[in-house]
């Protein structure tokens, strides 16, 4: 699997999805039913890294989604 | 005089323990005259909020926080937790009281300058509000803003030597027992395995890798005081496969009183003399312990390691020289689907640098985990989801008679709907007069 091809396919994915702005991993995995989860575990993890997509985390559980899209920290009014 | 009344956070001062309530009455007296004339990061007040809205979370029966968030530290996808308050205005203190976890170290041993150092950032740059091994088990620092958390990131890492913890879906931070730093029951090096393994998947504990949390804990004998079996999604407690030796001059000692029984320990009342039929033979769980004469013997065929006559007669009866750790899996506390204990997966395998079968046993369980778990699906859902029998297959651990003795039992209590006031019916409404969106 092209990595670059998979990024395009992660963020036109998330991009697609309406009324939901974070997922979980195993949403990453089905966007590739061919490849292990380790290798798309990867990818998504560095594309956090660069600033592509970003961490949620209620304490217990961690979902994903693309930065900027959805509820943020703003919205908590900490400046 | 006090910010907020906290009339029923006092009266939890009044019972017989230590109480949390006056630790951070402690501390909101210590931020306020600020002895050491700490230029404080984050407000003052924040100790005198956090009891405040603890009180009005007694009054109300519910939380006033938040779910969750995405701060965090760059890099990392755990250790730090988002929290934010529902009333702000009332408590704007905790506002923004977010969460930070640290790795502690192997057996949770450090210095008292290592912990003044961590004492002094936090209170520096938090709440000044810790929890020290709760029930996550690891270092908590309880509140700050999001603007300190690279600052204490930093800090951490480059000055004290010391790592975040995990949170969310992530590897937690790997707990384990003293082990054999103070410990003679201990089969194999707990912390070199904890310390090993922490290093060895640091891109799991950092990274969200999994379809929900995973815990690592190390036990280094059956007694196991860091609780895995119940605990721990893999369970790691030490065993052995040879006999437990025997001294058979210190069993007579032991029944002739002139050592006393379980080190020492219930000596606060005259038990009588030293009964080892009744306190060690006949308290056998597999009735494998008997006298022939005065020797004590032991069928070792029939031990399940309880430890129980070790713990009674520790100068009299040793754990066997073959050593090494059982693996269990599947435990987990109630969240979804109900606790459960540990399940055998590995009745016994050697614990011995580098660790390498351990290593592909512990492999083999999350690529399988991470295929076919569902979503804040735990280990132990899963194996009774799919079975025993296809965790054997995906771990190629051939079945065998250990794999049917299973301890079970639910240590938990759910409440009934019938049990609380109003069930489980409420008026959104009314909920949010007090908890705004």
């Amino acid at each position: 699997m092209d990595e670059n091809e998979a990024r395009k396919t992660i963020v036109a994915t998330l991009e697609g999805k309406k009324g939901k702005s974070k997922f979980y991993l195993k949403d990453f995995y089905a966007m590739f039913p061919e490849e292990k989860p380790r290798t798309i575990k990867n990818i998504v993890n560095k594309m956090v890294g660069e600033g592509t997509l970003e961490y949620w985390s209620s304490g217990s559980t961690t979902l994903i989604g693309l930065k900027g899209v959805g509820k943020q920290a703003g919205a908590e009014h900490e400046d | 005089m006090a910010k907020h009344e906290t009339p029923m956070l006092d009266q939890l001062e009044s019972g017989p323990w230590p109480s949390f309530v006056s630790d951070i009455k402690q501390e909101i007296a210590h931020r306020k005259a600020n002895p050491n004339n700490v230029e404080l990061q984050i407000p003052a007040d924040v100790p005198e909020d956090i009891l405040g809205v603890l009180e009005l979370s007694f009054k109300h029966g519910r939380t006033h926080w938040k779910h969750g968030g995405i701060v965090g530290v760059f890099g990392y996808g755990g250790g730090v937790i988002g929290r934010y308050c529902d009333q702000p205005e009332m408590f704007p203190g905790v506002a923004h009281f977010h969460t930070i976890r640290v790795n502690q170290p192997a057996g949770k041993f450090y210095t008292t300058e290592y912990l003044r150092k961590l004492c002094d950032l936090w209170e520096f740059r938090g709440s000044g509000i810790t929890n020290m091994h709760g029930s996550t088990g690891d270092i908590i620092f309880l509140g700050t803003h999001t603007k300190q958390l690279e600052e204490i990131f930093f800090e951490l890492t480059h000055n004290l030597n010391q790592d975040l913890g995990g949170s969310g879906s992530n590897l937690r931070t790997p707990a384990d027992c003293i082990g054999m730093a103070r410990c003679e029951y201990a089969c194999y090096d707990t912390q070199d395995l904890c310390h090993t393994l922490t290093n060895e998947y640091q891109d799991e504990l950092h990274r969200p890798a999994f379809p929900y949390k995973f815990k690592f804990k190390f036990d280094g004998c059956p007694n196991c005081c860091v609780a895995s079996i119940a605990r721990s999604d893999m369970s790691f407690v030490g065993t052995w496969r040879d006999d437990i030796k025997i001294d058979q001059e210190a069993v007579k000692a032991y029944i002739g009183g002139e050592i006393a029984p379980n080190g020492g320990a219930h000596a606060g009342r005259d038990w009588g003399p030293f009964d080892i039929q009744k306190e060690v033979i006949g308290l056998c769980p597999t009735g494998c312990m008997w006298m022939e004469g005065d020797k004590l013997m032991i069928d070792n065929r029939e031990c399940t390691r309880c430890m129980h006559c070790i713990n009674v007669m520790p100068r009299a009866l040793r754990i066997g020289d073959d050593r090494g750790l059982s693996i269990l899996v599947g435990a987990k506390a109630p969240i979804l689907d109900g606790a459960q204990m540990g399940s055998l997966l590995v009745p016994f395998i050697k614990a011995e640098a580098p660790y390498d079968e351990i290593k592909e046993v512990i492999e083999k369980v999350w690529d399988w985990w991470m295929e076919e778990g569902k979503n804040r699906e735990r280990l132990g859902e899963l194996i009774k989801r799919q079975g025993f029998q296809r965790l054997l297959e995906m771990t190629e651990i051939e079945p065998m008679p250990q794999h049917v003795q299973e301890p079970r039992s639910n240590p938990y209590i759910f409440w009934k709907e019938e049990e609380v006031e109003g069930g489980w019916e409420r008026d959104v409404n009314e909920f949010r007069k007090y908890h705004l969106r």
